[in-house]
């Protein structure tokens, strides 16, 4: 039982990570606490349903189910469609919001409450968009679940979700560390007056920041989606879990927003063993505080800045 | 031609105070040229405006040529000029060869040639090539710091208190290194609070006072000057 609950936290923790790296890439470049970065979670699972049930049916991808997962073709077309769609969300609200408000030299604090605004703004259109209910990618199918040893039972849908936000994670770290424009948006979250010194175009790097961060949130926003239902809020209630994450691993860094990420999930997880669902959003907030008692710089945070 | 030339410039941190109040210097190709003076003089507020960081509110500045008076630092670094500030100076969270690739972002070009030169200037480096910069002691990170500069192969070079911090061993050891730079045909612009060694090592020194040009001649006779000697460098 509780070992069962563990592995459905690291499938919630996957998807809390991909969301936190972003938070955490957009804080480490701009210094900025984007409140609004759960809600393009929320986005990307829209745009995706958007895609799978009424785009892509009318343009005659089949609906069929892949092997033993719950969804086919649409799906696996939806899924980077979703990502650059954020990506492109992430840079709009960039350009018209905050990127104005950085050049007027604007305190944290508006910074913050604007994109609070932001994220009020991204919910009601996809409230007004598609309603208030919950919905499916694909209502009605049922795959049967896998029996892994010790009794632990999950769906192929769920081992996916692990598989694919690793594939990301691998890929956001092959492009941090083995190409220029990855170690430029590192040296970037470092020192941004000394990577503009050194030629670095730093108003592109920012731009590649919210592209990446959109992506990764959109991704974890549709791989939720496949787990269970969607609904408008559900964004802005991973937003108390993506920020713990972030912060246990101490901000600015990508790998400690994973490992945040998948120690907020499972502690989630395993709290509904003994209290009810409803009180996730606590556990987490509770699992950072007792953790930053003991390690006040988070996991991963102290000796140097950075990703 | 004189590689860089600063004539009446004037510039400051916000709109009321002018720190330089038309200050002027030449450097010639392959020259070091220090500027020294009390703190407060501009010194590395000239230096700074010289690379684009501040904009001059009057007066030119002309480098290789060509008017670069106005232009950002990421559009000047391209034209052959690198700056050396005098804190945050290095990435830390980056490996020292990440800091060194980062001096060569703007080349298209292949630099491992260069990176080869820059690790036989600097041979502690390439030992610890794999290390994260925020692990080395001042004086690697200070050669870290002039290493990412000289990535870009510069003609002039703009150094900010290179000493500044650093322990006595360690001083000697980046002025070898700057002497050492500019035998390979490097011109360097320093700015040293050291300064007595700075002249030293000098073709040319300017004093400046009050965001003004004081005082200007070969490091030598600087040196040998009383009224620098009782100012600066601590002869009474």
């Amino acid at each position: 039982m509780m070992l069962e609950l563990f592995v459905y936290g690291i499938v919630l923790g996957s998807i809390i990570a991909l969301g936190a790296i972003g938070l955490t890439l957009v804080y480490g470049i701009l210094r900025f606490a984007n409140f609004a970065h759960g809600d393009l979670m929320t986005a990307g699972a829209y745009v995706g349903l958007f895609l799978v049930s009424s785009l892509f049916p009318l343009i005659g991808i089949p609906r069929e189910p892949l092997g033993p997962f719950s969804f086919g073709w649409r799906m696996v077309a939806a899924f980077p469609v979703a990502m650059a769609a954020v990506s492109g969300i992430a840079i709009l609200l960039d350009r018209l919001i905050y990127r104005r408000l950085r050049q007027k030299g604007s305190s944290a604090v508006i910074l913050a409450i604007s994109a609070l605004g932001a994220s009020l703004i991204v919910r009601m259109v996809v409230l007004i968009l598609w309603g208030g209910d919950y919905r499916s990618f694909f209502p009605g199918v049922l795959r049967p679940a896998m029996e892994l040893p010790f009794g632990v039972k999950i769906r192929p849908d769920q081992v996916l979700i692990i598989g694919v936000a690793a594939l990301l994670m691998v890929s956001l770290y092959l492009f941090l560390h083995y190409t220029k424009t990855g170690k430029a948006m590192r040296a970037t979250a470092d020192n941004m007056e000394l990577a503009r010194i050194s030629g670095i175009r730093t108003e592109r790097i920012v731009l590649w920041t919210w592209a990446i961060g959109g992506a990764l949130a959109a991704a974890g926003g549709v791989l939720y989606g496949i787990d269970v239902q969607i609904h408008p809020g559900m964004g802005w209630n991973f937003l108390l879990p993506l920020f713990a994450a972030a912060i246990l691993g101490g901000i600015g860094k990508v790998h400690g927003a994973l490992i945040g990420g998948l120690v907020i999930g499972v502690l989630q997880q395993l709290s509904t063993a003994w209290l009810l669902p409803t009180y996730k959003p606590a556990v987490a907030f509770i699992g950072m505080i007792i953790i930053l008692l003991v390690r006040p710089q988070g996991i991963f945070g102290g000796e140097t800045g950075g990703t | 031609m004189s590689l860089l030339v600063v004539e009446g410039v004037r510039a400051g941190y916000n709109e009321e105070v002018d720190i330089l109040q038309g200050v002027s210097l030449r450097v010639e190709p392959g020259q070091i040229v220090a500027i020294i003076g009390p703190n407060g003089a501009g010194k590395s507020t000239l230096l700074k405006t010289v690379f684009g960081i501040l904009r001059p509110k009057e007066g030119r500045i002309v480098f290789d040529g060509e008017e670069i008076g106005g232009l950002p630092p990421e559009v000047i670094v391209r034209k052959g000029m690198s700056y050396v500030p005098q804190v945050r100076n290095v990435f830390p969270s980056l490996t020292v060869q990440e800091n060194l690739e980062m001096g060569a972002f703007v080349r298209e070009d292949d630099y491992r040639g260069r990176l080869e030169e820059i690790y036989q200037v600097f041979p502690d480096l390439r030992e610890k090539r794999h290390q994260k910069v925020g692990r080395l002691s001042g004086g690697q990170r200070q050669m870290v710091a002039m290493g990412r500069a000289l990535m870009l192969d510069p003609k002039l070079l703009l150094l900010d208190e290179p000493s500044a911090g650093l322990a006595p061993s360690a001083v000697s050891a980046v002025f070898d290194r700057i002497m050492e730079i500019n035998r390979r045909g490097v011109a360097i612009l320093i700015v040293e609070q050291n300064a007595k060694e700075a002249l030293r090592l000098s073709n040319y020194g300017y004093v400046l006072t009050m965001g003004r040009n004081a005082l200007e001649g070969p490091g030598e006779e600087l040196l040998r000057d009383e009224e620098v000697g009782r100012l600066y460098l601590g002869r009474g």
